[in-house]
């Protein structure tokens, strides 16, 4: 997780790559994502700095999307989507088996996995689908769920 | 001899079921087998069902074979399939297949054709012919043959949108903008992601012809984040298009001057709305903001600006080239042309069938869709995604015309089609639809903030047997509130679902409790 510590110098070259614009605040977030896994209290505060914001308004968009998070994740996030399609294919029961295979509920994490609700991933016509590390996977049995965290595990 | 050309779709359903394990064996083999062969990463057909879809051009030909797994790239090299050998898994020719032949491709057709990264591909299959002809008869013949296709907006809203681009167009201001909103978030939508990962410059091209009409020099696509894919290949489809001229200052010579930026939404649902959608680009919370002014008046940034949803963009092009006559002559009264609608939930043959409005859901779900996935009796149909009403088996004969949803208290919206088998409880898809309200909310307004919240305390006591019928009185007078008093269509159409549930599935609220135990 070292490579993922908060920077402020490595902050500071990401708000540049988008030429510390305001209203370019969202996308400097998902970039401060990529880089640091979650969005800090020093990361609010420089970003506030930088981009000639308040911290109230930073601190506004950060808690108003959910992509934001403001804890650190686990070293592997799963995505269990919860919207309609899904729900008419099983994701409610996929969803209570998830919770209890990896021993988590949703919208908390240990050190290797983070579990968190999402409402629809757009792969609808192969529901259920669960999106891990930013990859989508859908006709999502049980079985399949478990192999598919079974290969994080390799990678761990 | 020209190398045997492969097509294995890089796009999202293809790959969530494994197309770039496919990929990666069909390479593995033919090399074992000293198999010269050409892999193209096309997008997808839209018929999910099949996916893996990969093809084999034979003859110049394809062939498809379906539902391809890594497992079965071996035994396909075995069979011949380089010459569209018989295998278990060997459909026929995909323009023999009834799924895709019985549409009417108006605005995906050149998706699952073309290798989406590619220019030269594009340009090979019509790409810019429309906005070369756009320059040639001015902005004036575009909007009129816009309007002319009585085209409507395909977000939801179904607003007509040569009205919108000529109000833009009239409106005085030395910065405009176009505005694509690709927040697809209905459950059961799918068609604008598969549109930006399997014809990326058409959409581009799309929103070149919209700025050109209007006077607009800079446009946005604001994209969902769940769609990392799409963001990729649009990333990639916009840098080559500027590299070559078609973006950017005087482009192709014309004096004409646009460029796109790309922006990632964050998860907020509320943000297809389309002016929290423009809060949200201009860096703020995806807060909804009091209408009017209308965007075409003070939109982004306080600028005219047209706010297009990806297919309603998308389907402007042949809208100027075959001219908006002909698209009016697919369709039915004011719903004219052709909508993508995406066949999902629990059906067998799920994607996307662009068909002309006036069809109906029975069609659609049996003739395309096959019924269920799990075989079993349809229950109820969402259509429209979580804001449209639960439909009865008995109202499948409704024709898919905007008007004609609305008579029946439902609506099409982006053409998401979410079926239920009959072991379904609607009564907590009503709960789920107040309780994603309340967690969308973007908290503006108080019937949807607190009336969400409110809604699922209410059912949750209904199922519970607690004074259930004074309380069902109390449901239907909060969802009165939420539909009259909300801001947008997030807390006032949340009771569109509800109240379907408590019309034709009442009984599930009992069930529900006894489920519960």
């Amino acid at each position: 997780m070292s490579t993922k510590t908060y920077d402020a110098e490595i902050a500071s070259r990401l708000i540049a790559e988008f030429d510390a614009r305001p209203e370019m605040l969202i996308q400097v977030l998902h970039a401060f994502l990529e880089r640091f896994g979650w969005i800090s209290e020093a990361a609010i505060k420089q970003l506030a700095d930088e981009l000639n914001l308040s911290r109230a308004d930073v601190h506004g968009v950060v808690s108003y999307y959910h992509d934001f998070r403001t804890s650190p994740p686990g070293l592997h996030v799963v995505k269990i989507c919860q919207a309609e399609s899904c729900q008419a294919m099983g994701s409610r029961e996929l969803s209570t088996h998830a919770e209890k295979s990896l021993g988590l509920s949703m919208h908390t994490s240990n050190e290797a996995l983070t579990l968190e609700p999402v409402y629809c991933l757009g792969n609808c016509a192969c529901s259920p689908a669960v999106m891990v590390d930013g990859k989508t996977y859908g006709r999502v049995t049980a079985e399949r769920f478990d192999d598919i965290v079974a290969t994080l595990g390799e990678q761990r | 001899m020209p190398r045997p050309r492969i097509f294995v779709p890089r796009e999202t359903a293809a790959i969530s079921v494994g197309a770039d394990d496919v990929a990666v064996e069909i390479a593995r083999v033919a090399k074992q087998g000293a198999n010269s062969v050409e892999l193209v990463r096309n997008g997808s057909w839209g018929a999910s069902w099949l996916e893996p879809l990969i093809e084999v051009e034979v003859d110049g030909r394809r062939i498809a074979y379906g539902n391809v797994g890594a497992a079965d790239v071996a035994g396909l090299f075995a069979a011949g399939f380089l010459t569209g050998g018989p295998h278990d898994r060997r459909i026929g020719p995909i323009d023999e297949i009834p799924y895709l032949i019985n549409q009417d491709r108006w605005t995906f057709w050149r998706c699952g054709l073309i290798d989406p990264l590619s220019l030269d591909d594009f340009r090979a299959h019509q790409g810019f012919n429309a906005l070369e002809k756009a320059f040639a008869i001015g902005p004036d013949a575009v909007i009129d043959a816009v309007k002319a296709s009585g085209l409507r907006g395909r977000g939801g809203a179904g607003f007509p949108a040569g009205i919108k681009w000529q109000t833009v167009a009239a409106t005085e201001s030395s910065q405009k903008y176009i505005a694509c909103n690709a927040d697809e978030g209905d459950s059961g939508t799918f068609s604008d992601r598969i549109l930006m990962e399997g014809d990326p410059h058409g959409l581009i091209e799309s929103m070149l012809i919209a700025g050109f009409a209007v006077g607009a020099s800079r446009g946005y696509i604001y994209l969902r984040s769940e769609y990392p894919l799409a963001r990729s290949i649009l990333t990639r489809a916009i840098a080559t298009a500027r590299q070559a001229g078609w973006l950017g200052k005087n482009i192709q010579g014309s004096g004409f001057d646009f460029d796109i930026d790309l922006h990632i939404g964050a998860g907020s649902y509320v943000c297809g709305e389309e002016t929290a959608m423009l809060e949200s680009l201009e860096g703020k919370p995806g807060i909804v903001r009091y209408k009017p002014p209308l965007p075409a008046h003070e939109g982004l940034f306080g600028k005219p600006t047209v706010v297009n949803n990806v297919v309603t963009l998308a389907s402007v092009p042949n809208i100027v080239n075959l001219g908006g006559e002909k698209y009016a002559g697919y369709g039915v009264d004011r719903s004219t042309g052709t909508l993508a609608f995406q066949l999902a939930g629990n059906i067998q043959r799920g994607g996307l069938v662009e068909k002309a409005f006036g069809i109906t859901l029975r069609e659609l779900i049996n003739d395309f869709g096959g019924g269920t996935a799990s075989g079993r009796a349809v229950k109820a149909v969402q259509v429209g995604g979580p804001l449209g009403a639960y439909l009865s088996p008995d109202q499948l004969d409704t024709p898919l015309d905007y008007e004609a949803f609305t008579e029946i208290g439902a609506m099409i919206g982006h053409g998401g089609i979410v079926v239920f088998d009959d072991s379904a409880n609607m009564a907590l898809q009503a709960r789920f639809a107040m309780e994603f309200c309340a967690i969308e909310s973007c908290g503006k307004c108080t019937p949807c903030r607190i009336g969400s919240t409110r809604g699922v305390e209410v059912i949750d006591r209904i199922i519970a047997g607690e004074n259930p019928d004074a309380n069902y009185d109390l449901l239907v007078e909060l969802c009165d509130t939420m539909e009259d008093a909300s801001l947008c269509a997030m807390g006032g159409m949340t009771p569109y679902p509800v109240r379907s549930v408590l019309q034709y599935f009442a009984e599930d609220f009992a069930s529900a409790r006894e489920a519960d135990g």
